[in-house]
């Protein structure tokens, strides 16, 4: 803390000392010569990356003097990896998966981590009477794999339960269809996607949507067993060029200024999400918007500072959690290279100068109503 | 008018088998010693034929455009990527197939990789293809080349077959008109392929629709069917008619190319008829 206390004075003194520098370099920067970058997000454009999109469309970027194009993700684009072959400036990505790359060779760094909560649940029928980890014994559990279970896993084990033996484990698909049919008993699911799915589909017993008293959730972060997700990424080896820092603070900038503009405006990000063509629903997005502000705000060290406590905990479970196969996510703990705060805290020193409240200590969630199929 | 009746009574086949196992398959699916034997015939799994058919009427997001017109759309996207990998696949199958007819070294040297590179599976290739997206060429070209890459394979081989398909005196008697290589090829190697080359562009036309729909998932490419497929596969929980739509559409698209690829043939067929006449 007291580190982290001296940085924040320390890189204000630095930002006082070249703050006319940097207006100046701004507005001719505004008028034309933007620097091209590119953001490589972990998928489509949804409102889980709704604060870049936002930055881009409200010109937050361009404020910075940077052009952001907005890459999107598919099901074999690896962001950390396109990030580390060059093909991107910065990526979003996992912690998690972007520290096992990081330990087969991908040079990449953690500067900023925007979402400072997980949003993973593994939800199960109400009726079946599963509320803990504990009860998970005996039943048959649904589990993304590709490194997206290890939460799954820590909870189970912290719960006194060995995953490989204690539990049936079931590949999940990206559908809740296998809950909804009763072929398992917990399903896992992202708060902003795959639970707001349940809510939208019809109760054939009833005619009506699901509704939240149908199923009980159990969430990873009342359980210790979470680990840090969005994060934005940047190349190591560049880092060590002064440009590189500059256009990385600059990014930040915009990007703070972004998932701001959400918070005070879910409903407009919503719009822009949805102008993007997003194949979900106008409900659904607005439901994930709601839940993605609340992995984030409030934040009380300010967005994207990486919390030291948290980040441990992540790189703990990543080197300790085995999976069915017995692989953790990481052999030994990550280098000091794995992560920074220096950008984000120069970068919020500049948002707060201009005015923007980085920290959302008022934030309330709205109360979103899923509409069937999202619509 | 008999074909057309034939594929409409092919499509009634197919839509009773679907319906008639909703109605007498176990809802819950039939397990077998803890394996799934029979899907579950819910309407969570096997919508109903007339809901797909609702479903395509209706709009995608409300207020939106119909998912017919989306679909659609979406098919003439996917059959541009085809086409062009097709053309492109099949350009460079005939190449090579030319290239290992002519020079011996060649064939032995090149068709262990020709059939090698077959065996590299999509999902390893998609995603190094996909970073040529934007830099060299435009993102949709890279999922073109990953049709290509898929077509180019059986003409290179069927090709090669049919070049060598002549019999030896057939070659022997160009020879004996002081005919080159180039004049034997022209005028009695291709004409004589031409059987082996229609099946293998069918069996490339094929390959190049999976190539594109495959890439397309693979690499998040927009504004294409396999695109649409995945992302109406995540509704599946709210709204299981979608994906179907979205497969229909897939599967017009390999009946499209398929019944285009045998268009190709009209012309050629002529030919290969007047070449027989010849070569007798």
């Amino acid at each position: 803390m007291k580190i982290f206390r001296t940085f924040t004075v320390f890189t204000a003194l630095l930002l006082a000392a070249c703050g006319t520098a940097d207006q100046a370099k701004t507005t001719p920067a505004a008028s034309g010569s933007l620097t091209p970058i590119k953001l490589q997000l972990q998928w489509f454009f949804q409102s889980q990356f709704a604060g870049y999109i936002a930055a881009v469309d409200q010109g937050f970027y361009q404020e910075q003097g940077l052009d952001v194009q907005l890459l999107e993700g598919g099901v074999d684009i690896v962001p950390q990896t396109v990030l580390a072959q060059g093909k991107a400036d910065y990526a979003v990505a996992w912690v998690p998966k972007a520290l096992a790359s990081r330990e087969q060779g991908a040079g990449i760094t953690d500067v900023g981590q925007i979402f400072a909560r997980s949003g993973t649940y593994q939800v199960a029928w109400k009726s079946s009477g599963i509320t803990t980890p504990a009860q998970f014994k005996g039943k048959k559990i649904g589990n993304w794999g590709f490194g997206n279970e290890f939460e799954l896993f820590a909870g189970m084990t912290k719960a006194g339960l060995d995953p490989g033996k204690d539990v049936t484990l079931v590949q999940q698909q990206f559908d809740m269809q296998a809950l909804l049919k009763h072929e398992i008993d917990a399903a896992q699911a992202m708060a902003y996607n795959e639970y707001a799915q349940l809510l939208e589909a019809k109760n054939p017993a009833t005619g009506k949507l699901y509704t939240a008293d149908d199923f009980s959730i159990i969430d990873w972060k009342q359980n210790g067993s979470a680990m840090l997700q969005d994060a934005v990424w940047a190349n190591t080896d560049k880092l060590k060029d002064p440009a590189y820092q500059a256009q990385t603070v600059k990014f930040l900038v915009g990007t703070i200024k972004g998932w701001a503009y959400c918070r005070d405006n879910p409903e407009k990000c919503r719009d822009l999400v949805v102008a993007k063509g997003s194949k979900l629903g106008k409900s659904h997005q607005l439901w994930q918007m709601n839940e993605v502000n609340k992995l984030i705000w409030p934040s009380t060290a300010g967005i994207g500072v990486i919390d030291d406590a948290a980040w441990k905990q992540t790189v703990d479970i990543s080197m300790t959690t085995k999976n069915q196969t017995g692989d953790t996510v990481l052999k030994k703990a990550p280098d000091a290279d794995a992560y920074t705060n220096t950008y984000i805290n120069q970068a919020l020193t500049q948002a707060k100068a201009a005015g923007v409240d980085v920290n959302g200590a008022s934030f309330q969630p709205e109360k979103v109503t899923l509409e069937a199929g999202g619509a | 008018m008999r074909r057309i009746l034939a594929i409409l009574a092919g499509l009634l086949v197919i839509v009773a088998l679907w319906e008639g196992y909703k109605a007498v398959g176990n809802p819950d699916g039939t397990v077998l010693f803890g394996v799934r034997v029979l899907p579950r015939a819910d309407d969570l799994s096997m919508p109903h034929v007339w809901t797909v058919l609702q479903r395509l009427g209706r709009p995608e997001l409300t207020g939106g455009r119909p998912v017919w017109i989306v679909v659609l759309q979406a098919c003439l996207f996917t059959l541009g990527i085809t086409a062009a990998g097709f053309l492109a696949g099949a350009a460079v199958g005939l190449l090579l197939a030319v290239a290992m007819q002519r020079f011996r070294l060649v064939e032995r040297g090149l068709l262990p990789y020709v059939i090698l590179s077959q065996t590299v599976p999509l999902v390893a290739l998609a995603p190094l293809v996909a970073g040529w997206g934007g830099t060299i060429m435009p993102p949709w070209a890279t999922v073109a080349v990953i049709a290509s890459y898929l077509a180019f394979f059986p003409v290179a081989v069927g090709m090669l077959r049919g070049l060598q398909s002549p019999a030896a005196s057939g070659v022997e008697l160009m020879r004996s008109y002081a005919a080159g290589w180039w004049r034997t090829l022209v005028k009695l190697r291709l004409p004589a392929s031409l059987p082996y080359l229609f099946p293998a562009l069918r069996l490339a036309g094929a390959a190049a629709v999976v190539g594109a729909v495959v890439g397309e998932i693979s690499t998040g490419t927009r504004g294409g069917i396999g695109r649409l497929i995945i992302e109406y596969s995540r509704e599946a929980t709210s709204d299981p008619a979608k994906v179907y739509t979205a497969m229909l559409g897939a599967a017009l698209l390999g009946l499209v190319v398929a019944g285009a690829v045998s268009l190709f043939e009209l012309p050629l067929m002529r030919h290969r008829r007047h070449v027989e006449v010849v070569t007798l």
